[in-house]
């Protein structure tokens, strides 16, 4: 990873309710490539989304993003910056009051004074790029979820942006819409020229299309590498986690009272 | 122990409350602040006026019709008994213009429209679309609160002037075609009584007070919503039980200040 570097993350730490969520995370995320930040729900990775996204403010350490710490800048700046992301949610989070089409045309028609023959035709691009043209007087109610999640995916490319940012893009995917959400992933990164930050817990799609792994529990990072060095890594956590196994060091029970003592039984 | 967790727990929502009231009056500064926008690009308020404007018609002309059928069948009965049926068109029409149609029309407003707009604001949030806005460097007050508070504040004072004008006719309906008042006294004494400055604008100020108020009770409440159905439902039931009471009480200090002696 020795490109010229887009996202820089330096000893950040958060503290939410005197509860360290993130601690001391150091992440690098180079032009143009395509890195996921793997982890078991709650150990932190969303979190650390919404600070690269300027949403949350760190308790110590910054993120520093073309050259900007994030937390330094005000909300104009703030707003400036995010012109240039864009941001892929779970769902997608379509306007729901909006057809297809004015979802895609929504950032154009906000930040730009392009007329609208030109909206027009851009909108049908990034429309027809996601393959679903043909949805775009569609509501998105209308949507089933993987459709929704292109559309959406085309929406977050309306401004062609330099970094992009998902947050589980394939939680509760089909296997078809699966491969297709992530096929789509790894080309528009690399015909955008953009960079991606991928939040997921699904190893098996991202290790196909990622260039870069971090792995987090409890906040921290615990392993990092290429898809081919992890797969080969031999850490507990990583090879629990690479190979979905029941038990390890994340153990199948949650921390309770004695079993038999719960049962009431006499020893 | 029981008096001290008492005094504590009062303590606690006092202070929540005080919170809240200040979390609401900065959410109003804001709106206000950002509502630049909304005219500039006045299709935005137009579409809001759509949804809560033209949507609430139905329910305030029937509402309307009803109320002032009611009050001149009650009005009617009142009047007789000291020989003043001719004045029912005067009673119908100061009861609609300086109480019922003003209070009558933003209970409905909050009921309808206040429910609908926390209900989809709140659901906005639930469903990520707020901080998918804001993660797209648009403001979400000034694209989404800022063109619905003053969508409510332009619609409320033409629903209850919409409402007056259906009580007054239902009124007419119940008083002249169905007892028998006299028609040119129902019409002529109104006329002669009813005060464009005292009545009418009064009661329009009224309605504007209320609209202002219900609509940022509705859109705080939405924007406040925890994102989950139970917080969507909870900032829903609300919206219409805080309207309510506002309203009502808003009423009374309206009322006071403005007739007092009059």
């Amino acid at each position: 990873m020795s490109q010229p570097v887009l996202v820089e993350i330096r000893d950040l730490n958060f503290t939410y309710d005197k509860r360290p969520v993130l601690q001391g995370i150091n992440m690098s995320f180079p032009k143009g490539k395509l890195v996921a930040i793997m982890g078991l729900s709650g150990c932190g990775k969303t979190t650390l989304l919404r600070h690269i996204g300027g949403a949350l403010k760190p308790t110590k350490g910054y993120v520093k993003i073309d050259g900007q710490v994030l937390h330094e800048l005000d909300q104009d700046g703030l707003y400036a910056m995010r012109r240039k992301m864009g941001m892929l949610f779970q769902f997608g989070a379509l306007f729901t009051d909006m057809s297809v089409y004015d979802n895609v045309a929504f950032q154009m028609r906000e930040h730009t004074d392009l007329p609208e023959d030109l909206i027009h035709n851009l909108v049908i691009m990034k429309l027809n790029a996601v393959g679903l043209r043909g949805t775009q007087n569609m509501m998105p109610s209308e949507l089933s979820g993987g459709m929704a999640r292109r559309v959406a995916l085309a929406r977050t490319m309306a401004l062609d942006p330099m970094l992009i940012m998902y947050d589980e893009p394939f939680a509760g995917l089909d296997p078809i819409s699966l491969t297709v959400i992530g096929d789509l992933i790894r080309s528009l990164n690399d015909a955008l020229g953009a960079t991606s930050i991928i939040v997921t817990h699904d190893i098996q799609e991202s290790l196909k299309i990622v260039d870069y792994v971090y792995f987090m529990a409890n906040g921290v990072i615990v392993a990092e590498g290429t898809p081919a060095e992890l797969r080969a890594c031999e850490t507990d956590f990583v090879r629990q986690f690479v190979h979905g196994e029941m038990d390890g060091p994340v153990p199948f029970h949650y921390p309770g009272v004695d079993y038999r003592q719960d049962l009431n039984l006499r020893t | 122990m029981a008096i001290m967790s008492t005094i504590r727990a009062i303590g606690h929502g006092i202070v929540n409350a005080v919170w809240r009231i200040g979390v609401a009056a900065r959410f109003f500064f804001l709106t206000l602040l950002y509502s630049g926008n909304s005219f500039r690009r006045f299709h935005l308020i137009i579409k809001e006026l759509f949804s809560t404007g033209v949507m609430s018609l139905i329910i305030i002309v029937v509402a309307g019709l009803f109320v002032g059928m009611v009050l001149g069948l009650q009005g009617y009965e009142t009047l007789k008994r000291y020989g003043s049926e001719s004045a029912l068109g005067v009673m119908v029409a100061l009861g609609l213009v300086r109480e019922l149609g003003p209070v009558m029309a933003a209970l409905l407003f909050a009921s309808r429209a206040g429910s609908a707009m926390t209900a989809e604001i709140g659901l906005m949030k639930a469903t990520e679309q707020i901080s998918a806005m804001e993660m797209m460097a648009v403001n979400p007050i000034a694209r989404i609160v800022a063109p619905r508070f003053w969508a409510g504040v332009i619609s409320m004072p033409l629903l209850a002037a919409l409402f007056s004008a259906v009580g007054i006719f239902g009124g007419y309906l119940v008083g002249v075609v169905q007892i028998g008042v006299d028609e040119g006294s129902f019409w002529s004494q109104m006329q002669a009584a009813v005060d464009f400055r005292e009545d009418i604008m009064n009661g329009v100020i009224k309605s504007l007070v209320f609209g202002t108020v219900v609509t940022l009770i509705a859109l705080f409440e939405g924007f406040d919503a925890p994102p989950t159905a139970e917080g969507v439902s909870g900032a829903t039931t609300r919206t219409v039980v805080t309207s309510s009471l506002a309203i009502l009480m808003l009423d009374f200090v309206l009322t006071a200040i403005m007739f007092r002696g009059a």
